[in-house]
């Protein structure tokens, strides 16, 4: 059976085209209302509220065991739902089985049927829903063909490369046309340099297909890289919702802050507050003035701010006004060079904190500061976050 | 004087172990197979060549039914084997959560192992018996006047005696392959529409293939040659080849003996080389 014979390439394109055009039309948004799951005494989603536009991108961002493949997998229809509400498009699937629900679901390490070929493991789906053959090859070869497997058809999942095998995978999804496409960690298996590309090819295919995509991932640069919208987990909650920018600028919490990037934290006590800004007391630091984003705020009430590491600047010491907000005096303790950035780590003389600072590695190159000298840092107000949490 | 030796070292590594098998596997196959071309006058063994024993075996009724026979045990005794193994691994693979337990679940398997064969056998007879519990039963229930005579020195007997003795080694085989299945394939094909009995159909039955291959070698191979479990469970009313040459060993035919494990080798190995023509065992070794 040569199922696989090649396409000419004049033929794809009407093929894609059509395709775009099916699965863009059909494509809608995913709902959670107040869902909840637990596993006996232990909750590992608690009262998620979400709202995923059609023919969006949104990645489910945390740490491991945050509860974001949980919340993946009841989309899908994996795992129960223990209450709350789950809507795909108009439709209420709480109770629907996961072939009732129109979402796909690609696996972590792809889970392709290792003793099926290629083609038989992109067939599988329309067997399952008992497409008649003739049909079932012609969507099977024009899949192939959009995700350039046509030639390894035959083969069988272990003769594929990594990024051949998460293509056929994102092929074995995308043959029962599905609504909504749940990815677990998809690029995960990959190596750096194919993570990359693997990664702009899927975001690609997202926009040119319109249709809505669900990624659980752990990696804030893929979340920051894919997204239209970025859902930050932890602990079975949401932390944030936000577009890629967002999370980046504003994180919403001391975890999103902590989790998203190189922010530097610190931890005060508010002294005033008004409409837009709000002053800190922080201990070995003084007095520190940041932006204030709709965040409750109160006099005398334990806060934090966040300041990313690479808007902060260095300063020679001691400082020419040592009574000015937004100044800290540090050691520093070592310097890395990682290639377009350099990473500094310095210490808190008056608190033994840890600090970090990033600069462009050409901009680092002109400084005199060396390992073991004593610096001030300093930073724009509207470069510094409150964060009430 | 180094390389010599290093070369030299895989084989010295291998001597003991193709020495162990020379002496002990290869020889007395050798000797069967030379005593099966000797004459037998009687009451003694003669060295002289002949292939009258083959051409006894060939042509006479006898030992063909008993072929037939032994070929009837196999067959039965690894279908109702496999019947039982495979819901009770696919029980003891998907349907128990905890490791532990599964564990302590598969070491109930072995509890019958603990006694010797023939112990197990001889406990048969009390149950399957014409005064046994069965019997008892059936007459006091009134459901039968005459005690049920097929219950034991039968075939139904000696095909029941040996699944007992030999469903495990379906089992742990077939256990052990579904334990590899990636629980995700179970969810992937769910996720793309499959049903119970397809999951089963595409993808646990063709990834338990090998387990179920290797059980069944074992177990044909056990059939092929079993005489303890015919004799005590047949009660003289069933033959099989094990049972015949054990009966010419004792009457002293020892060249006609051989002729009959020389013969029941090849067919033993012939039916060997098919399972593993049809099933790819390599990924389970």
């Amino acid at each position: 059976m040569n199922t696989s014979a090649s396409v000419a390439p004049s033929e794809i394109q009407p093929a894609l085209n059509h395709l775009e055009q099916e699965l863009s039309a059909q494509a809608v948004g995913v709902t959670l209302r107040n869902v909840t799951k637990r596993y006996g005494s232990f909750t590992a989603v608690e009262n998620i509220n979400l709202e995923i536009q059609a023919g969006s991108y949104t990645c489910l961002l945390g740490p491991s065991g945050c509860g974001k493949t949980t919340t993946l997998r009841m989309i899908a229809g994996h795992e129960d739902i223990t209450s709350g509400d789950l809507l795909i498009g108009e439709r209420r699937v709480n109770d629907l089985p996961p072939t009732q629900r129109n979402t796909a679901m690609m696996f972590q390490n792809y889970a392709l049927f290792p003793h099926k070929t290629v083609w038989e493991n992109v067939e599988f789906g329309l067997k399952m829903r008992q497409m008649p053959k003739v049909e079932r090859a012609t969507q099977v070869n024009e899949i192939l063909e959009i995700v350039g497997l046509s030639k390894f058809a035959d083969r069988k999942p272990a003769k594929l490369s990594g990024g051949q095998q998460q293509r056929a995978a994102l092929a074995r999804a995308l043959v029962t046309r599905p609504q909504v496409l749940l990815l677990d960690e998809p690029l995960s298996a990959l190596d750096e340099n194919l993570r990359v590309k693997t990664r702009s090819e899927l975001r690609r295919l997202q926009k040119q297909f319109g249709m809505t995509f669900v990624q659980v991932t752990h990696g804030q640069d893929e979340a920051f890289a894919l997204s239209d919208q970025i859902i930050v987990m932890d602990n079975g909650r949401i932390d944030q919702i936000g577009t890629p920018d967002q999370i980046f600028q504003q994180p919403s919490s001391r975890f999103v802050a902590r989790f998203v990037g190189d922010n530097n934290i610190f931890m005060g006590k508010v002294r005033e507050v008004a409409t837009d800004t709000v002053q800190l007391e922080v201990e070995g630091i003084g007095r520190v003035l940041c932006a204030r984003q709709n965040q409750p705020a109160e006099v005398g009430m334990a806060a934090a701010c966040s300041v990313r590491s690479d808007s902060m600047s260095l300063q020679p010491y001691p400082p020419a006004d040592s009574t000015a907000p937004n100044q800290f005096t540090a050691r520093v303790v070592s310097v890395e060079f990682t290639g377009y950035v350099t990473r500094v780590s310095l210490l808190s003389e008056a608190t033994g904190e840890e600090i970090t600072y990033k600069a462009r590695s050409n901009d680092w190159e002109k400084q005199t500061v060396a390992e073991g000298q004593l610096v001030t840092l300093t930073w724009s107000s509207n470069d510094c976050v409150f964060l009430a949490h | 004087m180094t390389k010599t030796w290093k070369s030299f070292q895989p084989y010295a590594l291998a001597l003991p172990q193709t020495l162990v098998f020379l002496l002990f596997l290869i020889l007395p196959i050798l000797m069967i197979g030379l005593v099966s071309f000797w004459q037998f006058n009687g009451y003694a063994m003669v060295r002289e060549f002949t292939l009258g024993n083959y051409s006894d075996i060939f042509t006479s009724n006898v030992y063909l039914t008993t072929y037939l026979n032994t070929f009837k045990y196999v067959l039965l005794v690894w279908f109702f084997c496999l019947a039982i193994a495979f819901p009770v691994a696919y029980f003891l693979a998907f349907h128990i959560q905890s490791q532990s337990l599964q564990i302590i679940l598969f070491l109930v398997c072995t509890v019958p192992f603990w006694t010797s064969n023939i112990i197990r056998m001889i406990s048969w007879i009390p149950v399957l018996g014409k005064e046994g519990l069965i019997n008892s039963l059936l007459m006091r229930l009134n459901l039968v006047q005459e005690p049920v005579t097929w219950l034991l020195y039968s075939d139904f007997a000696v095909v029941l005696g040996m699944v007992h003795l030999y469903s495990f080694f379906m089992i742990a085989p077939i256990f052990n392959s579904m334990m590899r299945i990636e629980r995700n394939l179970i969810t992937a094909a769910e996720d793309l529409g499959a049903s119970g009995w397809q999951i089963l159909r595409e993808v646990i039955l063709p990834l338990t293939a090998p387990g179920i291959a290797i059980g069944s070698i074992f177990v044909v191979t056990l059939v092929m040659g079993e005489y303890v479990t015919v004799r005590l469970m047949g009660g003289g009313q069933s033959a099989s080849v094990g049972k015949l040459i054990q009966t010419q060993i004792g009457s002293l035919q020892y060249p006609l003996a051989a002729a009959n494990a020389v013969i029941l080798l090849l067919v033993t190995l012939i039916l060997v080389v098919g399972i593993l023509r049809v099933v790819d065992i390599r990924k389970e070794l």
